[in-house]
């Protein structure tokens, strides 16, 4: 029997990293060879050392063999750490044999290295084999091979200098010989000057020293506040270059009155009203025909112009193709990032070791300054200890009558914030009715600066409602005192979230049904643009106000009061779904006001610095425990879900099915602002017969529905396929994990088997090994 | 080599763009900053090979001043006999690893180099504890309890020492590593 255990390992050698194998094809003889040496480290390493398990220690030799090649040795093995190990070993076995390092080896093909032992033959060996399965990729790949092993540049060098030395080309240093020596300073100074460039450009990047700053400062927590402020500045920047190139400038190479009526006083930054109604901030002020040749709709000359060069510029299919270009692209951003985020932070498979995972990749490596190390080190402490206690088995169950308090605080807690839910939606629309009843019944009489004044108070009302209502949400969480602190962050979230949605979809339905309604001969599209307008002014001012009672003057009354350095946590959760409800603001009213976007922008870098200063003075690093990753994610979620798509959803019903104001904007006289498109085809047939095909072309693949629902059909089966194909994985790694926990039963099984036999055996031969001795 | 000077030739920088996960912008501003270490080095010391920062200048660059594992990381990215100097491709090395684009795969292997203390190969027991004990401070106050200390190792090892041999190797630490999303974002050092 024995003799069959003795032949098991040179069989197992043939498929135990299979796999493996067929993963990292290109590599499959340097990670055999590094597996062979991990297999004769073993050996020693098993019998000698003293602090391994006991029993393990007796193993025979076959044994340890036969582990070595278990499937669970090879969990996980990768190129780079194959040949890094390999690599390593080299170094380890150069050291303990008292020879100069492998670095110094590097040089051998210098003569002076003249003596060679066996080891550093088998190194030479080892680095044949790799710079032939290097040769073996392509330039691209081979750079990016390189790149991932885990050795040093050097080393490295090395490598690549023999691929390539080997492969039949010249390095490029010695080809500088033959240039002439005027041409040479010209590249070496255009070099230098491209040097200096880059190193200017390098200084450019945006907040790359800020965002260190607070990362060094706070860790990845805070920093994902700042970096989520930033994506959306990116947002904005991409909406706002399209909305100013494509219906701002050329609205405003062509006006198309006179003179503004109303002057300027200071109060319209706030209102938006006033001197700004008629300007190209608002939907009303765009033209409805073609701009450069519309000699016959205006006696302007300068219009007449433009007519010259080019295509005609038909501002309805512009605004219309803007903000739809706009919004479909943004959507496609959106999407994908939210796909890369769920990649990355929800990796299929779960796995439950927390501890293991809080020791080895809590630590913060971008924090760099003193106390805030500490400050880390604390809070790593704190929460290994809580781990550690969830981990104690003698939890003691709470009693009946605390948990049924605790029931009670839930409740009560739930129907206070559904009450303030409701209580701000009907707040709204009561204001919002009062306010127009009376801004309608102001207007008859006149007074002009007054009137848009009195609409403030809505927006005050809603940024008002925003301000203090997560406060009181934040004090119910206390109260709550829930078991995980991530828990309570996701229903801080929730609450805060709800109210926001149940404000919007208040004022949504006011501005459309209402609006649309109500002021008919008047053009509503503007006023609902003059409206986000306030509510984005106000949303910033109230942010700022915020930053500086809530912050500045919690931490100067603290400081007063405890006598001591004392700080307020900053609250990313609240204030990335500040940001949230803003951005939403913002491509609601893309719509109504073209230019909100660059006033968004512009209010995101306001409030970058407003931010970071706040942070810098007044807050301290957050002691719970933050996932960084995990939280992006949900806040990315959230933008695209319910504020993206909400806007979207706004968005589309007042293209497709609200009738736009008739006396100004693009579609003036069309019944929904989409038949824009239709009615432009139909000119354009009239006017070019020989451009019929486009028309048919519209009418087949876009009006007919039998196209619209192949591509749903398509897509459909698409996810469906996608569904499938990732429940199909996650039965696979169900399977596997029961196959792995089957094996490890197994080996236990085998080892002892193994164990038993060899003992009987040494049993056996030790007597004859007694008596030689 | 002269690659610590402030003048990289267009060779050698296109050669560490291909080597390292780092673009040109990094590599030029890291050999200024190199250079910058290597003329204060000259200040505070005078016996130093050339182009080669000694280990004490080179912690108390701002970026690593604070961090508790900075003697490890000197330790593993140095090339030196004594592992006791840096050179300009040592520096390059540690800011590849550390940077955005570097692997998953890359980080965790610097990862568990600089976590294994005594450079068996295997995060032992001993390993471990010294790993906490930096994470958490070595003061009195603020270190772990000898019981909890022994929970958190058994509890440790219960949850990543997949072969069950006292040790964590590189595939295990690895097999963890894979599992937290934040190891990449954290395990960055910027220059």
């Amino acid at each position: 029997m024995s003799v069959t255990f003795v032949d098991i390992p040179d069989v197992q050698e043939d498929y135990s990293p299979c796999d493996e194998r067929e993963v990292h094809n290109s590599f499959s003889s340097v990670i055999e060879e590094a597996e062979n040496d991990v297999l004769l480290e073993l050996i020693p390493r098993g019998r000698n050392s003293g602090n391994r398990r006991n029993a393990l220690c007796e193993y025979h030799h076959a044994t340890m063999r036969i582990l070595a090649n278990m499937p669970s040795r090879t969990i996980g093995r990768c190129r780079g750490g194959a040949l890094s190990e390999y690599y390593n070993r080299t170094v380890r076995k150069r050291q303990s044999k008292k020879r100069p390092s492998l670095y110094s080896m590097e040089r051998r093909a210098r003569p002076s290295v003249k003596q060679k032992d066996l080891s550093e033959e088998a190194e030479e060996e080892h680095q044949r084999l790799l710079v032939s399965e290097l040769q073996k990729t392509s330039g691209a790949q081979r750079i990016r091979l390189l790149q991932s092993f885990p050795l040093s540049l050097r080393v490295k060098r090395e490598l690549r200098y023999l691929t390539l030395e080997t492969d039949g080309f010249r390095k490029g240093r010695n080809v500088n010989f033959c240039c002439s020596s005027v041409s040479d300073r010209i590249s070496l100074a255009t070099h230098r000057f491209w040097l200096m460039l880059l190193s200017a450009l390098y200084a450019l990047r945006p907040w790359h020293a800020a965002l260190k700053q607070i990362g060094g400062r706070f860790g990845s927590s805070a920093l994902s506040y700042f970096l989520f402020l930033k994506t959306l500045l990116g947002f904005n920047l991409f909406m706002s270059l399209l909305c100013l190139l494509f219906i701002v400038t050329p609205q405003a190479v062509h006006p198309h009155r006179s003179s503004n009526p109303r002057s300027f006083t200071s109060l319209e930054l706030l209102t938006g009203a006033g001197y700004f109604t008629d300007t190209v901030m608002y939907y009303g002020y765009y033209s409805n025909n073609t701009l450069n040749d519309g000699c016959s709709s205006s006696s302007n000359t300068s219009v007449c112009r433009g007519g010259k060069g080019g295509l005609p510029y038909h501002m309805p299919l512009a605004y219309l193709f803007t903000i739809g270009f706009g919004f479909l692209s943004t959507c496609i951003i959106l999407v994908y990032r939210m796909s890369c985020s769920f990649g990355e932070s929800f990796r299929v498979g779960f796995f439950s070791g927390v501890l293991a995972l809080k020791v080895f990749c809590s630590w913060d490596f971008k924090v760099n300054r003193i106390r805030c190390v500490q400050r880390q080190k604390e809070n790593v402490c704190m929460q290994l200890k809580e781990l550690l206690s969830e981990h104690l088995p003698d939890r003691s169950n709470p009693d009946f009558k605390k948990r049924l308090r605790h029931v009670c605080v839930l409740i009560f807690s739930w129907i206070l914030c559904a009450g303030s839910w409701l209580g701000a939606a009907l707040a709204v629309h009561m204001i919002s009715e009062h306010l127009h009843k009376d801004h309608r019944a102001r207007q008859r009489t006149g007074g002009e600066p007054e009137v848009e004044a009195m609409l403030l108070p809505l927006p005050l009302a809603v940024s008002l409602c925003n301000l203090l209502l997560p406060y009181m949400y934040h004090a119910l969480g206390l109260w709550e005192k829930l078991d995980s602190p991530i828990l309570e962050v996701y229903i801080a979230i929730c609450r805060n979230l709800l109210l926001k949605v149940v404000i919007l979809g208040v004022l949504c339905y006011h501005w459309i049904i209402r609006k649309a309604k109500y002021l008919e001969n008047k053009c509503w599209e503007t006023f609902v643009g003059q409206e986000l307008f306030r509510f984005v002014i106000m949303d910033l001012i109230f942010n700022l106000l915020d930053t500086l009672f809530g912050e500045l003057l919690w931490r100067l009354i603290l400081q007063k009061k405890r006598k001591q350095k004392c700080r307020t946590e900053f609250d990313i959760a609240r204030n990335v779904l500040e940001l949230i409800y803003g951005q939403t603001l913002a491509w609601l009213g893309v719509l109504f006001c073209p230019i909100i976007p660059v006033v968004q922008t512009l209010k995101l870098l306001l409030l970058f610095y407003v931010k970071k200063a706040s942070l810098m003075r007044n807050c301290r690093n957050p002691s719970k425990p933050w996932r960084a990753s995990h939280m992006s994610t949900a806040f990315l979620t959230l933008l695209c879900f319910p504020s993206f798509l909400g806007a979207s959803v706004f968005l589309s019903y007042t293209l497709w099915s609200v009738q736009p104001s008739m006396s100004c904007g693009p579609f003036r006289s069309l019944n929904t602002m989409y038949e824009a498109g239709k009615f432009y085809i139909k000119q354009l047939e009239m006017t070019n017969p020989q451009l019929s095909w486009v028309s048919r072309i519209h009418y087949y693949l876009w009006e007919n529905t039998f196209f619209i629902y192949l591509a749903a059909a398509v897509l459909l089966i698409v996810i469906y396929f996608h569904i499938q194909i990732v429940n199909g994985q996650r039965k696979i790694i169900m399977l596997l994990k029961e196959q792995i926990a089957n094996e490890g039963e197994d080996k236990c099984f085998l080892i002892n088997r193994l164990h038993s036999v060899y003992e009987k055996k040494s049993r056996r031969h030790r007597p004859k090994i007694g008596n030689n001795r | 080599m002269g690659g610590s000077s402030s003048q990289l030739s267009k060779e050698l920088l296109n050669e560490y763009q291909d080597l390292t996960y780092l673009t040109k912008q990094e590599i030029l501003i890291a050999s200024q900053r190199f250079t910058d270490l290597l003329q204060k080095d000259r200040k505070s010391t005078d016996t130093t090979e050339t182009g080669r920062v000694s280990k004490k200048t080179f912690l108390e660059l701002p970026e690593l001043k604070a961090n508790p594992f900075k003697d490890r990381i000197c330790y593993v990215f140095s090339t030196s006999e004594n592992h006791d100097s840096m050179s300009f491709e040592d520096f390059l090395d540690m800011l590849s690893a550390f940077s955005d684009s570097a692997t998953l795969e890359v980080k965790s292997y610097y990862a568990f180099r600089i976590y294994d203390f005594d450079g068996d190969g295997a995060l032992s027991r001993e390993d471990l504890e010294m790993l906490v004990n930096r994470l958490t401070g070595e003061e009195e106050n603020s270190k772990l309890s000898k019981d909890e200390m022994r929970q958190l190792i058994d509890n440790i090892l219960e949850e990543s020492d997949i072969d069950k041999d006292g040790t964590i190797n590189h595939s295990e630490f690895q097999h963890v590593i894979s599992r937290s999303p934040d190891f990449v974002s954290s395990f960055k050092i910027i220059l």
